[in-house]
């Protein structure tokens, strides 16, 4: 039984198809790398799992709810489907205990004692307990996006969706993030990943998906898709990012 | 070229000219704190709301901010009574104060709030929180840092405009003004105090804004 299921989705901006019919099946626990040029639907495939985008055709059910019904209930949905953005998107007027708190006060009504509780475990979890105070632009980008995983993990997701998380980053920024996500990943969380960092697809993911115009043209366990892509796509593209 | 000033022969006004100026501050404070409720929702319903409710804002707001205030005034004082609704001169002030300013308002918080990042709403629906809770809990508090200075100075020219109320006979400074002035004639004296008296409110209620932001937005 698949935590996540993709099905034929089609989807189009105006004439402009993006998706043109993605299938896949991501199970409880899979680290699943989506990986492919830009324009080739990763990060829209990604928004339509959590309802962000809409999307024409096809069916996507993400932890038992089909996401694009007329009267889905897209709160519930992401109350186990947690999402973090390139741009980090923390609240500039809260602090990182603040932002990490924000949500299970607002949606989950749970204390504000509890809540911070919380947070503080969340932001320990990501190296930050000593920032807990500290607002967004008083912390380094690294830091940022760090608090932006915990502000996710805060709501006990099943699924954490990563929308190139690390491309927003200075170079010697980016493994501390990578070092948190796969600290998740060995703790069991389903993650998914639309990334640019091939090495850490291949060390860390249990799948490696890459999309061409807007259908997965290739998918499996990413050492042995890197050790030998079978598509002249895939061949080209792994030897102009590795 | 030799005109003599007599401030003294206001004196025996003093009453009528403080009880204007009261007037004017309490017109002030009231129609700040409503029209920018006004200004709140309206432009919470022309970014967030349904379309129809944002064409309804955006025709209330066009209609006044093309039209002159005094024109609105007598709308509501001497043209609506036409309609079965009569207001005293302070309702009828009151009234179209908050109107104008809501609409004046409306425009401003609009702009702030289309200054905030798409991410930061995106961010707030992922965390499963819904329309309204991303706009009260991300938006509207960075909307109004951005915007505080430009609904302050709105807030001055709305105060200093508010002397149009004396033309329905609203009791404010200005009307107090020309009353004294028509019992002594001391023109020269009566509005100079009270440009002076504008001019002083203008700048308190600048400063007094500069602290309030400052108290309210410390963070960051």
């Amino acid at each position: 039984m698949s935590l996540v299921s993709i099905r034929d989705v089609r989807k189009s901006f105006g004439a402009n198809e993006v998706l043109k019919g993605v299938s896949l099946d991501i199970a409880k626990g899979d680290v699943v790398a989506i990986i492919g040029r830009s324009g080739s639907g990763k990060s829209t495939l990604l928004r339509c799992i959590n309802g962000l985008e809409t999307y024409q055709s096809g069916s996507i059910i993400a932890d038992g709810i089909e996401v694009g019904g007329a009267s889905t209930n897209l709160r519930e949905l992401r109350r186990h489907v947690g999402m973090v953005f390139q741009q980090f998107n923390l609240f500039p007027h809260l602090t990182a205990a603040e932002n990490v708190m924000l949500a299970p006060t607002v949606v989950n009504k749970v204390s504000k004692a509890e809540a911070r509780a919380t947070a503080a475990e969340v932001l320990a979890k990501v190296g930050l307990s000593e920032k807990m105070d500290a607002y967004p632009s008083e912390l380094s980008g690294g830091q940022q996006q760090r608090v932006a995983i915990a502000r996710s993990l805060a709501m006990r997701p099943k699924v954490l969706l990563c929308d190139e998380i690390t491309s927003a980053l200075d170079p010697e920024l980016v493994n501390e993030v990578l070092r948190v996500v796969e600290q998740l990943a060995r703790e069991g969380m389903t993650l998914i990943l639309v990334t640019h960092e091939m090495r850490f697809a291949r060390d860390v993911g249990t799948k490696l998906v890459f999309m061409h115009h807007g259908k997965v043209h290739e998918e499996g366990v990413p050492k042995e898709v890197f050790a030998a892509p079978r598509t002249p796509e895939l061949q080209q593209f792994v030897g102009q990012v590795g | 070229m030799s005109y003599k000033l007599q401030f003294a022969e206001l004196l025996p006004y003093w009453n009528v000219l403080l009880q204007g100026l009261i007037f004017t501050i309490v017109l002030t404070v009231v129609s700040t704190v409503a029209g920018i409720a006004v200004g709140t929702a309206g432009a919470s319903a022309r970014t967030f709301g349904p379309v129809w409710l944002g064409r309804i804002v955006a025709v209330y707001v066009e209609l006044i901010r093309n039209t002159p205030f005094i024109v609105q005034l007598f709308f509501i004082f001497f043209g609506l009574p036409a309609l079965g609704l009569k207001l005293s001169e302070t309702t009828a002030a009151f009234l179209a104060m908050v109107i104008n300013l809501g609409a004046y308002s409306t425009e401003i918080i609009r702009a702030g709030i289309e200054a905030v990042p798409k991410g930061h709403i995106e961010a707030g629906l992922s965390l499963a929180m819904t329309k309204w809770e991303v706009l009260r809990r991300i938006v509207l508090n960075q909307a109004f840092r951005k915007i505080y200075p430009a609904l302050s100075s709105q807030i001055i020219i709305v105060m200093l405009g508010s002397a149009v109320v004396s033309q329905i006979s609203a009791e404010d400074l200005t009307y107090a003004a020309n009353f004294v002035a028509s019992r002594n004639f001391r023109n020269f004296e009566v509005y100079l105090l009270a440009a002076l008296a504008y001019l002083v409110l203008a700048m308190l209620t600048r400063s007094l804004l500069r602290a309030l932001g400052r108290v309210i937005f410390k963070a960051r």
